[in-house]
């Protein structure tokens, strides 16, 4: 019964992942036998030209995603683990109502936030550059962040801040050298989540980093479906290298991913 | 009280940046967006600013074009049959993985690759398979001795089209949701039905399905929060079109500001906020079904 069920399993698997496999043999096709009919089941004459435009072309869009889904994890930790300390220990008065914006503001579709994003950078000039898309993206994280870093925070036991404080700790020292150690988890959970976001973010890449040198990754491919849309192997490629950060998240942080899609979700 | 007001203090200089930052890139594009819709911008005035205030014009002007009530009607066929796949594959995997088996860890986490990817990976991996001439779907129907089917580019199926893609993205998540409501439910309730001689659809119905109610209430909303958002996937694969055959209010509202050489941000903004009452709307219900079952 149970190998039935592990085979089963493997069916199933199999069959939600063949877009992922069929990417990866796209990648792989040969320009000539990119329109054949019956399309190739194996890259059988496999080819890395797709991933040699790749390093060609993409590299920089590259760089420009690693930096902004870096910075991006770097200020969403930066705003977030404080808020998450002070609603979860320090009961602020009103700390219900930044809260509850938080839940509403995550709902608030891409899209808008976008329009309004542009209006804003378009005034100050900041379009096209990679701080502004920094910005815009963690805006995809904070919230989440917050709500992640307040559950997580709210399960420290007092007695071991109540002793920080008998030791003559303030708040921030507390903060610092207990709360923030202790909330490692957290904290990973975040960092992995934000970057991910990111480092995937199409909207706001689009309509705020359009143009100019510092484009993400994400709009390599776009541009790339846009202008020549006969070398598919290229654009797997680019799309398969894409997937790296997500695929090493999962391989390395599974836990982590599990816990982050719980989160908020479901209560323990 | 005076160790009080220190306390509070400190408890507001944590949450200070948050708050500015709220305020700062949540509340105030928001209100720019609201601020967009209520003038009659141009592109000169949108750089120069001085655009006329124009009332609720762009919002009369987006309800009157023949764009509107399709976009609204393929934006709630696109949710709602979005959110039963999802939902109900993605529950009937939980089930399927409930009971221990080799593997089963290693196979679940599997299923959350779809979710991790990039969209616009996603989206154009799918685009290519659902290509009309060299797709592998076209090619696989083919053999069973299907006519080709355009896909992307027939009106008749370009909305089915990135309906199907969403579904598969959104599998993962209400997976791994329902999977860990289906955890908590205690094994010795399984066992005593069994025990009573309860078949395993019994089970599933009288115990499964019941207790799992709130987690899937929850699921259910969240999605449909998330899924009224969509827009990336859309886009990617067909811009809304064949002439606006998928078009939903998220990629109308993107044309409208930023698709088209001039863009029309008044109307753009118009339809997004329609959009934002409406996910709001969604977004209110959840709160008020999180809190009743907290």
């Amino acid at each position: 019964m149970s190998r039935l069920r592990t085979g089963i399993g493997l069916l199933l698997t199999g069959i939600m992942l063949f877009p992922v496999y069929w990417m990866v043999n796209v990648s792989l096709t040969r320009d000539q036998d990119m329109r054949k009919t019956p399309p190739n089941w194996f890259p059988l004459d496999a080819t890395l030209d797709g991933y040699r435009a790749v390093l060609r072309q993409q590299l920089p869009y590259l760089g420009t995603s690693l930096l902004v889904g870096l910075g991006t994890v770097a200020l969403t930790v930066l705003l977030a683990a404080p808020a998450g300390y002070s609603l979860a220990k320090l009961r602020p008065r009103g700390g219900g109502v930044v809260s509850f914006a938080f839940l509403i503001a995550q709902m608030i579709p891409g899209i808008i936030m976008a329009m309004g994003f542009y209006a804003i950078y378009l005034n100050l000039g900041v379009l096209n550059s990679w701080p502004g898309l920094i910005l815009a993206d963690s805006t995809l994280a904070v919230p989440f962040a917050v709500l992640v870093f307040t559950a997580f925070m709210a399960g420290i036991p007092d007695e071991l801040l109540q002793a920080a404080r008998t030791d003559g700790a303030g708040p921030w020292r507390t903060f610092t050298a207990i709360v923030m150690p202790v909330s490692r988890n957290a904290v990973v959970t975040v960092s992995l989540f934000a970057f991910l976001w990111a480092w995937s973010d199409f909207v706001f890449a689009s309509t705020l980093d359009g143009g100019g040198t510092q484009r993400p990754i994400t709009l390599g491919i776009y541009r790339y479906i846009g202008n020549n849309n006969q070398e598919w192997n290229a654009i797997m490629a680019t799309a398969v290298v894409a997937s790296i950060p997500a695929t090493i998240l999962l391989v390395a942080a599974q836990r982590f991913v599990a816990t982050g899609v719980t989160a908020g979700a479901v209560k323990d | 009280m005076h160790r009080k007001r220190s306390g509070q203090w400190a408890a507001w200089t944590f949450i200070a940046p948050v708050a500015a930052y709220l305020l700062a890139f949540y509340a105030y594009p928001l209100y720019r967006n609201v601020d967009l819709s209520l003038r009659h911008y141009t592109v000169r005035s949108f750089v120069q600013g001085g655009a006329p205030f124009s009332g609720l014009d762009n919002y009369r002007t987006v309800v009157d074009d023949p764009t509107f009530w399709p976009a609204l009607l393929h934006t709630l066929v696109f949710t709602a049959v979005s959110l039963a796949a999802q939902f109900a594959i993605g529950l009937a995997l939980a089930v399927f993985f409930n009971r221990h088996f080799r593997l089963s860890a290693t196979l679940r986490a599997l299923f959350l690759v779809p979710w991790l990817l990039p969209l616009i990976v996603s989206a154009s991996t799918w685009s290519w398979m659902l290509n009309s001439d060299s797709g592998i779907v076209n090619a696989v129907l083919g053999v069973a001795g299907i006519a080709p089917v355009n896909w992307l580019t027939s009106p008749d199926w370009a909305l089915v089209s990135v309906i199907a893609a969403n579904i598969w993205i959104g599998i993962p998540f209400n997976l791994v949701v329902l999977h860990s409501g289906l955890q908590a439910i205690p094994g010795h309730l399984y066992e005593a039905a069994a025990l009573d001689g309860a078949s395993s659809r019994q089970q599933f119905w009288r115990i499964t399905f019941p207790l799992l109610r709130p987690v899937s209430l929850i699921t259910l909303l969240l999605g449909l929060v998330y899924t009224l958002k969509v827009f990336d996937i859309i886009w990617i694969m067909t811009r809304g079109g064949p002439n606006g055959a998928s078009t939903t209010l998220a990629t109308w509202s993107y044309r409208l500001g930023f698709g088209n050489l001039l863009p029309q941000f008044g109307p753009g903004a118009a339809v997004g906020n329609l959009l934002i009452v409406i996910a709001l709307a969604c977004g209110l219900l959840y709160i008020r079904v999180q809190r009743r079952l907290a």
